[in-house]
This record gives structure tokens, sequence and C-alpha cells, in this order.
């Protein structure tokens, strides 16, 4: 119920704002290196390293670049019931997510 | 000038010199020597485990963020699938790459056949098993697997040699084995088992060759064909180990690799749950469950069977655990460093190496003091493979 809630926030929320609380909340340089290092490590895991994928699809913008930032930040906090795709949300905030939704969505080196 | 342009000549001609990848061919044996495969620089180390040095490194293998390693049955001729699709062919004697090439878009492992002539990789894109020839890495046979919609097959897990030039596979997203005979290779048999159980994440083969077993995401228990009689087809063992206790959710793949086994006892790794899995192997039931910090990855044994280390997935992947395998109780927890990510045990059993992928190093442990007995540098290391694998079925 609680996840329902917060993808109908996420949907209800506009552009315009979503976009201001990426600005906003944009991580520190130390956190970002760590969730970038997370990514490539534990994502990885499944996703492939250079998120080409693997046994999950691959991240890489050509892949998900069509994807909200709302839609990918969503599905790294909750996961995806009835797959492997585990939730995040032990391990990052909200912002956290939104912002490597951005990262996602723009490419990772 | 002229004399920085020396010396300039002289600091190239010093770095040249003392690259390894000017190394001459090595006169020795093989086989304590193995592969350690450095995932983020997609380079491989040859280490020589009686000396405990670094022999060669070597570099250009793709993307080796997941990637395991077969060897030709004279030990010499190491075969690295990487993530990429990347089939790489490496002579451990001059510590050179032989030949690569790019066989798929995206792959999970691969095997050698029983007399050494065919390896066969279990690709993800496009998803089916494709076998080469372990000479010149020509292709032999391309084999699809079922297709799940008009582009795309099903991906290809847990591929592993069988008696009787045969392999056996999973299918992850169709629920399939599959046994892919190639003793003619002109005419290659395929015997293909449905409905063994929801998605199949990975498989292993016992050392005799008999008993191929899958491990399931999608249910709890495994999928069992005994290879003496595949005509009784897949028989569901350890069904419901887990059953009406939540599943956490799962941070890393579980693998299945080798066969941990102590007297008729076997231990598996539980799915979604911080568990290892004690059965007895006389009527594959579930005898008993062994608490342990957190989701294993690796559950192996000791050669000699004495012991099981394990392993485990994100967050704890810090963490090795040592059990006992008569109390089956824990009498050792070792915090290595972030990405303990494999383990390998010498052919005897009298050390086993670690990775530990944030300390970039490899550790080795003595087995029956579990003191360690040495350290050696490694970037980023992942998977540890001694060339005793090239004489045991399955790995």
């Amino acid at each position: 119920m609680k996840q329902i809630m917060q993808w109908l926030i996420l949907a209800a929320l506009g552009n315009s704002v979503a976009i201001g609380a990426i600005i906003a909340a944009q991580p520190d340089a130390a956190r970002r290196a760590e969730l970038i290092d997370l990514l490539k490590q534990d994502c990885g895991a499944c996703h492939g390293m250079r998120l080409k994928g693997g046994l999950g699809p691959a991240l890489t913008p050509d892949a998900i670049g069509r994807l909200s930032i709302e839609t990918i930040s969503a599905t790294i906090l909750h996961g995806r019931p009835g797959t492997p795709m585990p939730p995040w949300q032990p391990f990052m905030s909200q912002d956290e997510a939104v912002w490597l939704a951005g990262q996602l969505k723009a490419g990772v080196d | 000038m002229r004399a920085s342009m020396k010396s300039l000549f002289l600091i190239v001609w010093l770095l040249v010199m003392s690259s390894p990848a000017v190394a001459e061919c090595q006169l020795r044996g093989t086989g304590d020597l193995a592969l350690v495969i450095e995932r983020a620089t997609g380079s491989a180390q040859v280490i020589d485990t009686t000396h405990r040095r670094s022999l060669f490194h070597i570099d250009g293998l793709g993307d080796l963020s997941h990637a395991s390693v077969v060897y030709s049955r004279d030990e010499r001729y190491a075969y690295v699938f990487g993530r990429d699709g990347g089939l790489s062919k490496i002579d451990m004697l001059c510590g050179t790459l032989v030949k690569r090439i790019v066989q798929g878009g995206n792959s999970i492992g691969g095997a050698i056949s029983q007399d050494g002539r065919f390896i066969a990789v279990s690709n993800y894109v496009p998803g089916g098993v494709k076998v080469f020839s372990a000479d010149d890495l020509s292709l032999v046979l391309d084999l699809p697997a079922t297709a799940i919609d008009a582009d795309k097959n099903s991906k290809t897990v847990g591929l592993v040699d069988a008696p009787g030039e045969r392999f056996v596979f999973s299918l992850y997203d169709t629920g399939e084995i599959w046994l892919l005979d190639m003793l003619d290779p002109a005419k290659p048999k395929v015997t293909k088992f449905t409905d063994v159980g929801r998605q199949p994440y990975d498989g292993l083969i016992t050392p005799d060759g008999r008993y191929y077993i899958a491990g399931l995401f999608g249910e709890d228990g495994l999928a069992m064909l005994d290879l003496w009689h595949p005509e009784k087809g897949v028989t569901r063992i350890m069904d419901h180990y887990g059953r009406g206790e939540r599943k956490l959710p799962v941070y890393k793949m579980p693998h299945l690799e080798g066969w941990a086994m102590a007297g008729d006892t076997a231990f598996l790794p539980a799915v979604g749950h911080h568990e290892v899995l004690v059965a007895d192997r006389n009527g594959w039931k579930e005898k008993a469950r062994i608490a342990v910090h957190g989701q294993p990855v690796f559950v192996m044994a000791q050669p000699d069977g004495r012991r099981i280390w394990v392993n485990f997935a994100f967050p704890d992947n810090d963490t090795v655990q040592v059990i006992d395998t008569e109390s089956l109780k824990i009498i050792k927890t070792m915090k290595l460093g972030k990405g303990v990510l494999h383990m390998e045990f010498a052919p005897r059993g009298e050390a086993v190496w670690v990775s530990v992928r944030d300390r970039n190093h490899i550790l080795m442990f003595d087995t029956r003091t579990l003191k360690q007995l040495a350290e050696l540098p490694a970037t980023k290391p992942s998977g540890i493979f001694l060339t005793a694998r090239a004489h045991k079925t399955g790995l």
C-alpha cells in the first residue's frame, strides 16, 4: 500500500517540480562516488558492471532513456515484484535514487 | 637536450623491460598455476600458487564484470568467458592472449567437453548456447534457446559438461533443462526437459557427472536430472525449503559451482534466506538449515569435506564464514573487506584462495589453522581459477 502511495505521489509530481528536486537534493561528492560504485559493483552483479545487461536488463541510455526519472527512481527504490530486482530503499534515500536515475538516463561512464 | 633524450630513452627502455608483457614463456608444469580475474580492468593475472607470486599480467579481455574460466586438458590454456560475449584463450605458460572472439552480446559462462574438443558458451544475448572448437575457437554449433518473443530467446544459465561428450544447461526464462549430446558433432542431439521450475538461475553437476541440479530463483526447491536415467525426467528436490517464510530481497544471485559435499551430506545456498541448506544425498531430503551471516553466494566444501566456506551477497559481502561439517556449527567468521567475491581451494585442500575486491588483493589461508598465509596484489579481483579444474567434471 505504501508502495502504491509512493508511486501515486511520484506520478502526481510535475516534471518541473521533479527537476527542481533533482538540483536541490544532489548528494555531495563523496556520496555520489559511493552511489556510482554501488551502481557498478552491486547493481552491476545483475546488470553488468558496464550496465549493458546480464540476468537483468541493460541500463544504458539506449535501453532506458525513454523512461522517466520517476519511473526509474521508483524501480530502484522499490524493486520490481515478480522479477529478481530487489528494493534498494535500505541503501539510499529517495533524493539519491532520483540522482542515480538522472545519471542512468544521461549515461554513466 | 641530448642528456634528457638519453634519460628518456632509458626510462622507456626500463619500462619496456620491466613490463610482464614481454616476459618469456616459462619452462615448467602448470599444475599449480591459477588465473585471477581483475573484473574492473578486463585483465587477468597468472599466479604461481606454490611460490605465491604473480607470473604474468594479461590485458584486453573485455568486460569481465562476470567471468569464468575452464582449462584445456593439458592445463596449458585457459578459456575465459566474459560478460560481453568475449571468449579468450590464454596461454598460461607464456602469459599471452592466443585468441579472442566476441561470440555473443552477453554471456554468463561456459564449459569444456569431456575429451577437451569443444568449448560451449552460455549466452543471455542472443539467448542460447554456442559450441566452439577448443583448438581455434571456430564455431561448431549455434543452438538458440526457446523463443520468448519475436526477437528474444530465453537466457541460458548453469552450463556444465557431462560424461559422453554432453553439455547440460538451463533456460532461465522458460524453465527448461536441455541436454546437448556432441558425440557426433555433425549430428548434435538435444533433449529438452520442460516445466522444471520457475527461473532456474544456475546449475551444477556432481563430480561423478551423474546428477545435474538447477537452483530455482522463482520458487523454493531445486530441479534435478539423473543423467544415468534421463528417461525418468527432471525431479524436484528440497521442495519448498523456505515455505511460508518471507523471502528476503536478493542483492546477488547465489552461484552453484562444484559440489559442497561431506560424506553423504550436501550443502547448498538458500535463495533469499540467511541460511545454508543441508541435504541428505540419499533421498535428497532436507536434513538441516544453518543460520549464517547473510545470503550465501558460494557454499564450498574443502576437498577433504571437513569444512564448508561461505561468502555472502551485498550488503554482507565483507564476510566469510567457515562451518564444521560434523557439528554444523560456524567455527569462524572473518571480516576481510568489502567484496569477498570468490574462494578457490588448492586441489588437495591444504589452502584456500579468497579474492577481496575493494582491498585489491587476494588472500591465501591455511585451511587447517585458518591463518592467513599470503597476500597478493590484484586490481578489483573476482574469480580465482586453479588449473586443477582441467580434470574435474563440471568445472
